[in-house]
């Protein structure tokens, strides 16, 4: 009887590492391989030589890399348009979150929802021809500042307005799905809390700041700090889709930057090193933001 | 209640109204004038006349999509491409979900595959090697480039598995008393189980592999290749170099690119089909896949 167990459980060990095995095999090779290829960064990459047979250079590149004028541009504009992005983008959810928890007509308010998180679904691809559809010189936008008597503005194609354009139209396309978390927050409260408040007749406003607002504080905090991670990735396809050489000043990321460089300029080696900085500054920041959330709530990220 | 029904607050209600219903005709006014000039004629196009309704109402845009092999060559490898990677994808989540649900006792090595999984999604050898590595593989300018690189999302294996473990364990035992492997345990009882999970994940993959333009920029140099994004991103970047650049489109009135700019709205309308087609389920199960998605332990 013993044994009979014993040959079971080795039978569904042996199961389990066969189950493993298919999505394993695409781990290490999609996965791990591309990490042991990060050695090109070290290296004059020369594809024809391949990783064994390219002549090691050291430090060379990161060294050529930190003295570019290019790279503390790059990097602002990368931190820049993701911190806008979550800091504003965050702050629309949860605005966003409150008024609709307002809404006690349930059509309206399932009406206003499937075409706010619409966006949500859309490739940048088609949302830049909807963006650049609206902001070019002769777009909806610019024919509405015409006709209040306002100069027209080329968003697109100027450094000063070319960030926050990013910045807005990304808050536009997520503020809808990313209240969606917000507005589960809010339904979770007490609504004990409310009616305490209410009857004390504390107003609106007070309500929102003393008890909505700290009763979703724990989901804020979480997201915050999820959002960490994402402060070097401004968006690769917002950017790539909607940029243009005139605006490189303000609107060059690393993401795109390592594209151009490296892959299109063929700077395989230069391109991996700046690669590299940028996937070992995005894990600190991950493994920072899952210490965080566990600390601050009773939530991890993996 | 007397002070709910005060002017004050009857007020706030009309502007919460207010603010909510501008909000919604952000998202929707500048996607519904895609649509309407996909519906318009050329010369009004041009002249920026088109607002909510088509003017010159024609179908011509789309009867020349219909005569436009590559569109439809692009659209169908992007319907293969969402078929074969849901397929992958599946198949392989669902292998590795339910293994990582058991303990290290159970199943020795299982924290070594997890910590291989965490790393993974922690650190990754970024674009440039992943290229070499399709390119020294062969995949270039083949849907498997498109397919392969993606067919372990690690995150969806990692949301099943904590679904699994939220499954009562007693369902699992009683299979396993009646003599059901690994295999009967994951199919007959559990599956069955994960249905709302599943399909969360499935729609994950149909809707991140349709929109997904980056493989194809990145690995098909071949235009005649470009899944139906990459084409359509192709088709932008003429049009909104000029632009771009501070022309005044009625200067380019003449370049017949831009009067292409209904039938570029065209296209993008048909592109984006078969995702209207999925929205309603979409809406259902990716809410309940945000809620999943933060885990608890």
């Amino acid at each position: 009887m013993k044994k009979e167990k014993k040959s079971r459980r080795r039978y569904s060990e042996t199961m389990y590492h066969l189950m493993m095995l298919p999505g394993m095999f695409f781990l290490i090779l999609f996965s791990y391989v591309p990490m042991v290829g990060i050695l090109m960064a070290f290296q004059d990459f020369v594809p024809a030589k391949g990783l064994w047979g390219s002549k090691f250079v050291g430090l060379k590149h990161f060294i050529y890399m930190f003295q570019l004028p290019d790279i503390a541009k790059i990097v602002r504009n990368t931190v820049t348009i993701a911190l806008g992005k979550i800091i504003i983008g965050t702050f629309m959810a949860i605005a966003f979150s409150i008024l609709l928890n307002e809404i006690r007509h349930k059509f309206f308010k399932k009406s206003v929802q499937t075409i706010v998180y619409l966006p949500h679904f859309l490739s940048w691809v088609v949302l830049a021809s909807v963006v650049v559809n609206m902001f070019n010189l002769d777009g909806s936008v610019n024919q509405i500042l015409s006709a209040v008597g306002m100069e027209k503005i080329n968003f697109l194609g100027s450094n000063k307005t070319f960030q926050p354009l990013i910045i807005g139209t990304d808050v536009w396309k997520e503020f809808g799905y990313n209240s969606i978390v917000y507005l589960a927050a809010i339904t979770s409260i007490d609504p004990g809390l409310h009616e305490a408040a209410a009857i004390d007749g504390t107003s609106w406003w007070k309500r929102v700041w003393h008890v909505t607002l700290p009763g979703m504080l724990p989901i804020i905090l979480l997201m915050a700090a999820m959002s960490l991670t994402s402060i070097l990735s401004a968006g690769f396809d917002q950017i790539y889709n909607l940029y243009s050489p005139i605006v490189y000043e303000s609107g060059d990321v690393l993401d795109t930057y390592v594209y151009r460089i490296g892959l299109v300029g063929r700077q395989y080696s230069f391109g991996s090193a700046v690669g590299l900085c940028r996937s070992f500054v995005g894990m600190i920041l991950l493994l920072t933001a899952n210490r965080l959330t566990k600390k601050l709530t009773d939530r991890k990220i993996f | 209640m007397i002070e709910n029904k005060s002017f004050s607050s009857r007020l706030r209600i009309v502007i919460i109204y207010v603010i909510v219903i501008l909000l919604g005709l952000s998202c929707l006014f500048p996607l519904w004038n895609i649509v309407a000039i996909s519906f318009s004629g050329s010369a009004a196009v041009t002249a920026n006349r088109v607002g909510l309704l088509p003017v010159d109402f024609t179908l011509a845009a789309y009867k020349k999509i219909l005569e436009d092999s590559q569109f439809w060559r692009s659209f169908l490898i992007s319907v293969a491409r969402v078929v074969i990677a849901l397929a992958i994808n599946l198949i392989l989540i669902v292998l590795m979900a339910y293994p990582l649900t058991k303990s290290s006792k159970e199943f020795r090595g299982r924290n070594i595959y997890m910590n291989l999984l965490i790393f993974a999604m922690l650190f990754n050898g970024g674009m440039i090697p992943s290229f070499i590595l399709v390119k020294e593989l062969g995949l270039l300018n083949t849907i498997w480039a498109l397919i392969l690189p993606g067919a372990l999302p690690i995150f969806s294996v990692i949301l099943l598995m904590n679904f699994f473990l939220g499954i009562p364990k007693s369902m699992e035992e009683a299979a396993i008393i009646d003599g059901a492997g690994p295999l009967q345990v994951l199919l007959k009882i559990l599956l069955p189980c994960a249905k709302p999970c599943l399909a969360t994940i499935a729609l994950f993959s149909v809707v991140g592999s349709w929109n997904d333009f980056y493989s194809g920029l990145i690995y098909i140099q071949r235009p005649k290749n470009y899944p139906i994004m990459t084409y359509i991103q192709s088709l932008n970047v003429d049009i909104q170099e000029m632009l771009r650049s501070g022309m005044n489109s009625s200067a380019l009135q003449n370049i017949t690119e831009l009067s292409n700019k209904n039938l570029n709205a065209a296209k993008i309308v048909v592109a984006v089909i078969p995702l209207l087609v999925i929205y309603p389920i979409l809406q259902k199960y990716l809410i309940t896949g945000i809620v999943m998605g933060s885990v608890k332990e």
